[in-house]
């Protein structure tokens, strides 16, 4: 090529990408839909999990490819800043993903759950809710309040949930988890600009161990909210929302630590160097979106 | 497209021999080619299901299809010629076009170009593979309201969701890599305000895409775990709102829209100065107008929301905001007319699209003017007055823009002239074919015909006959296009590096065909 800018020939790596993801989508399609028929003879997890391991594949071969280009020298500046500016966009794509998840709950909190109550504008859909009101954590669904005032039980009888999580517990700890690992990421970074090899690794790991503690945490609180709190996925909206919001906020994380853990190990081959590291700022990049996710959710999910 | 890419006089290899050379190609031409073909086998598939449509609505009474069917095809045709044929169309064209526009080698990120495209296929082929699935394919219309879509489906919508999904993510990475290129690649000495308005058009749609997509992604979630998982969203037993469904839908739906416009826009601004033989009129105005209609398209959604039910408040504030969004669009059909008034005007066939586009989009505009009036929608919703407006704003409007740019860049595609006899015959026959098919359902539409219903009442017969004819007339016409862009690929008159008189930019500066890499050494821009 003449120009400076690394344009790569071909490349088998996009279609089998894309075929991983098809059959990956294929098998969570045929896995999902036996579940709901009852159909225990389903190989769809099988599919499922054969294409999620080819998805992972590609992704390790894609980025190891790219990173093997950058050794040898072929990524000039510009082309740096295109993967700056790849970054930056997906990030404000996820941004907008859970905007959708945010903008359902600010809804059912301002407007369906206080007209299904009868306030407001459209509180006339109370006819049909005879005895609901309207509280946030909604512990008494519209079909519950309705079987207790009038004995009517609807076709769809969803149970809200007996108690919720308050925030003062595990949500604040993990606040305090999450913030200081904003702050450790900082640390490592700077530590890597100024060629503190150690202070990198350090930094970079706390963070690592930080974001891994949260996921435990985590996933105490859900198998405590489905044991013993009777809150699930199915305890109405409240347990919709806070589980879709705090699910995905949580699969993000550990993306994340996944990311700044493979982070860690290509900084101890040395791959960094003080002002070249654009993988690494990309990663903790998406470590401070996932953070300020959380402080989102913590307000508006846990606290009000 | 082979004449495309047999170009022997670069010194650096060319493409691959082959078929593997299209499924691992990186070239952004080669890949705009694949979402071009690609779009245009949509096109048809989803104007047979039209066909089908307009078959059973020939006359009054059920003689074709199951009602449950036509539901079926009403949703696949929607769903088909939005995601399938009028979006990759023209994300085909800016794949082809941008950089040589902008004086760029490639797109900014090859391979994720390739990821884009191929993703694609292989997710419509999981959608229309729907249609043979028990309980039967997606029959909850292009808009799958809940609970249509979620408790009275088919099975087969957990697969409609996940094709979706996949759908998302080559919009994503493919609007992500058309801003990359843009910011990042422009040859020295373009400034933005520099850039040609068809690259403008296309920063602007994919900001609107990388922001509404994944609100895309995140209502079908919702719909997946209603459906499978026990959620409540969209129930009111559990607190949820099935209303709640169709605010998210549309903050991505209306957005959507302009997703399908802005680029025609922008291929008009370029159509129209090359054959009035002026320059653009007020070129930074189409800019700010641009980006206001951007910006006003996040906060009108709810006007197709008037009669769910939605606050007094809300429904004013939906209708004025929706009125003000006629205003960058009066600006910019201002400035299309204007750039004609007093031009040296010829009539080669990208122009007559390019012209009728002004005049029937405007149709359009007006009356989705109509339909912004809150009260006067609450007659005019659900009827075909609304299916009238759309496709006045999408066929004319959308479609138009894409055959009058095919027309204007094919000898830069392909290295020759296309038949101009071929080409106005094919304008003609399109736009008799869809004013027949369209206007009608004007009138039936005010008469009250609800739109989605196999059946109707003896009164709307007449002009129901009249569209149906127009329909067929129109998709037989397509046939016709099919055949110019094969003669032109094949040969005929070859076509100079700057192909029409009037043309500018960067691209005509490269020989027609364009090089398989187009500027491998960035030009100088003044
Ligand atoms: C002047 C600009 C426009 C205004 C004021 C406007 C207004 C409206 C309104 C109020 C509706 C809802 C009608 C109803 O359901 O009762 C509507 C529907 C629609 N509009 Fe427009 N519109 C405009 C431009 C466009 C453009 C440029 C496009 C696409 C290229 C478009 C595509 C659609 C579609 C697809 C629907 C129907 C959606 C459905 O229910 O299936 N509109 N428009
Ligand atoms: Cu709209």
């Amino acid at each position: 090529m003449a120009g400076s800018y690394y344009v790569p020939e071909q490349s088998s790596l996009p279609i089998a990408a894309t075929i991983a993801a098809s059959i990956m989508m294929l098998g969570a399609g045929t896995w999902v839909v036996d579940l709901n028929a009852g159909n225990v003879y389903s190989n769809g997890s099988t599919i499922f999990a054969v294409g999620l391991a080819a998805v992972l594949a590609v992704m390790w071969f894609w980025f190891s490819t790219v990173i093997k280009e950058h050794q040898a020298g072929m990524n000039s500046a510009q082309l740096q800043k295109s993967y700056v500016w790849g970054m930056g966009w997906f990030i404000f794509s996820e941004v907008m993903f859970f905007a959708a998840f945010f903008g359902a709950l600010f809804y059912v909190r301002t407007f369906s759950v206080p007209w299904l109550a009868g306030e407001g504008d459209k509180g006339v859909t109370n006819m049909l809710w005879t005895g609901f009101e309207n509280t946030w954590p909604l512990m008494q669904t519209p079909a519950q309040a309705l079987a207790e005032s009038t004995g009517v039980i609807t076709a769809d009888h969803v149970k809200g949930p007996d108690q919720v999580i308050p925030w003062s517990g595990l949500p604040l700890i993990n606040t305090l988890l999450l913030l200081s690992s904003s702050v450790t990421v900082h640390f490592a970074h700077v530590g890597l600009k100024n060629g503190n090899d150690k202070a990198m690794t350090r930094w970079l790991g706390a963070t690592i161990i930080l974001g891994f503690v949260f996921v435990g945490f985590q996933a105490e609180e859900y198998v405590l909210a489905y044991t013993q709190l009777g809150l699930t996925l199915e305890s109405g909206v409240y347990g919709a929302t806070f589980f879709m919001l705090t699910g995905f906020h949580g699969l993000h994380v550990c993306i994340g630590a996944i990311m700044l853990s493979i982070m860690w190990l290509r900084h101890r081959r040395g791959h960094f160097k003080p002002h070249d590291h654009f993988g690494f700022e990309a990663a903790s990049w998406y470590w401070h979106f996932v953070d300020v996710v959380w402080v989102g959710l913590f307000l508006f999910v846990y606290i009000l | 497209m082979s004449a495309v890419i047999d170009n022997h006089t670069h010194d650096h290899h060319g493409p691959k021999k082959g078929f593997m050379r299209w499924i691992l190609t990186t070239n952004h031409k080669d890949i705009g080619a694949m979402y071009l073909w690609f779009s245009f086998a949509m096109f048809f598939v989803g104007g047979a299901f039209a066909l089908v449509i307009r078959s059973e609505l020939f006359q009054p009474g059920l003689q074709m299809v199951e009602p449950e069917f036509f539901n079926q095809m009403t949703t696949m045709h929607g769903l088909i010629m939005v995601f399938g044929a009028v979006m990759p169309a023209f994300v085909g064209l800016a794949n082809w076009l941008i950089p040589v526009m902008i004086g760029a080698p490639d797109m900014a990120l090859p391979r994720l170009n390739n990821w884009s495209f191929w993703l694609l296929p292989f997710s419509f082929a999981i959608l229309l593979s729907s249609l043979f699935m028990e309980g039967g394919g997606a029959n909850y219309g292009w808009t799958f309201y809940a609970p249509l879509s979620t408790t009275y489906a088919p099975p087969s919508v957990t697969f409609f969701i996940f094709a979706m999904h996949l759908m998302g993510v080559s919009s994503i990475m493919g609007s992500i890599n058309i801003i990359a290129t843009i910011f990042n690649m422009r040859a020295p000495g373009m400034t933005l305000m520099k850039m040609p308005m068809f690259v403008w058009s296309w920063l602007i749609t994919s900001y609107l895409l990388v922001a509404v997509i994944p609100v895309l992604a995140g209502v079908i979630t919702m719909m997946l775990m209603d459906i499978n998982f026990g959620t409540s969203f969209f129930d009111a037993a559990g607190g949820g709102d099935p209303v709640l469904f169709q605010h998210v839908f549309w903050f991505f739906g209306h957005p959507e829209v302009y997703i399908m416009i802005l680029p025609a826009f922008g291929i008009v601004s370029h159509i129209i100065p090359a054959f009035a033989r002026k320059t653009l009129f007020g070129y930074s105005s189409m800019v700010y107008a641009t980006s206001s209609i951007a910006f006003l398209s996040f906060i009108v959604w709810a006007h197709h929301m008037f009669t769910v039910g939605i606050p007094l408040v809300g429904e004013l504030f939906f209708m004025y905001a929706t009125m003000l969004i006629a205003v960058p669009t009066g600006v910019k059909v201002f400035n299309w007319v204007t750039t004609m008034f007093r031009g040296s005007m010829t009539f080669e066939t990208p122009m007559l699209f390019a012209i009728a586009f002004v005049v029937l989009f405007t149709i359009g505009g007006f009356s989705g003017l109509m339909l912004a009036v809150a009260p006067a929608d609450f007659q005019y919703h659900d009827t075909y007055f609304v299916v009238a407006h759309f496709h006045y704003v999408l066929v004319p409007g959308a479609i138009f823009a894409i055959f009058a740019a095919m027309y204007y860049w094919l000898p830069k595609m392909t290295g020759n002239m296309y038949p101009e006899w071929l080409g106005k015959l094919h304008f003609w026959l399109s736009f008799v074919g869809m004013n027949l098919t369209f206007f009608p359902m004007h009138f039936i539409g005010l008469a009250g015909m609800p739109r989605r219903i196999p059946d109707y009442n003896m009164q709307f017969a007449d002009f129901n006959m009249v569209a149906s004819v127009g329909a067929f007339a129109f998709g037989i016409t397509q046939l016709i296009f099919l055949a110019v862009v094969v003669i032109t690929i094949r040969g005929g008159k070859k076509a100079e590096a700057k192909s029409w008189e009037g043309a500018d930019g960067l691209e005509w500066s490269l020989p027609s065909p364009a090089p398989y890499h187009s500027f491998s050494t960035p030009p100088e821009v003044k």
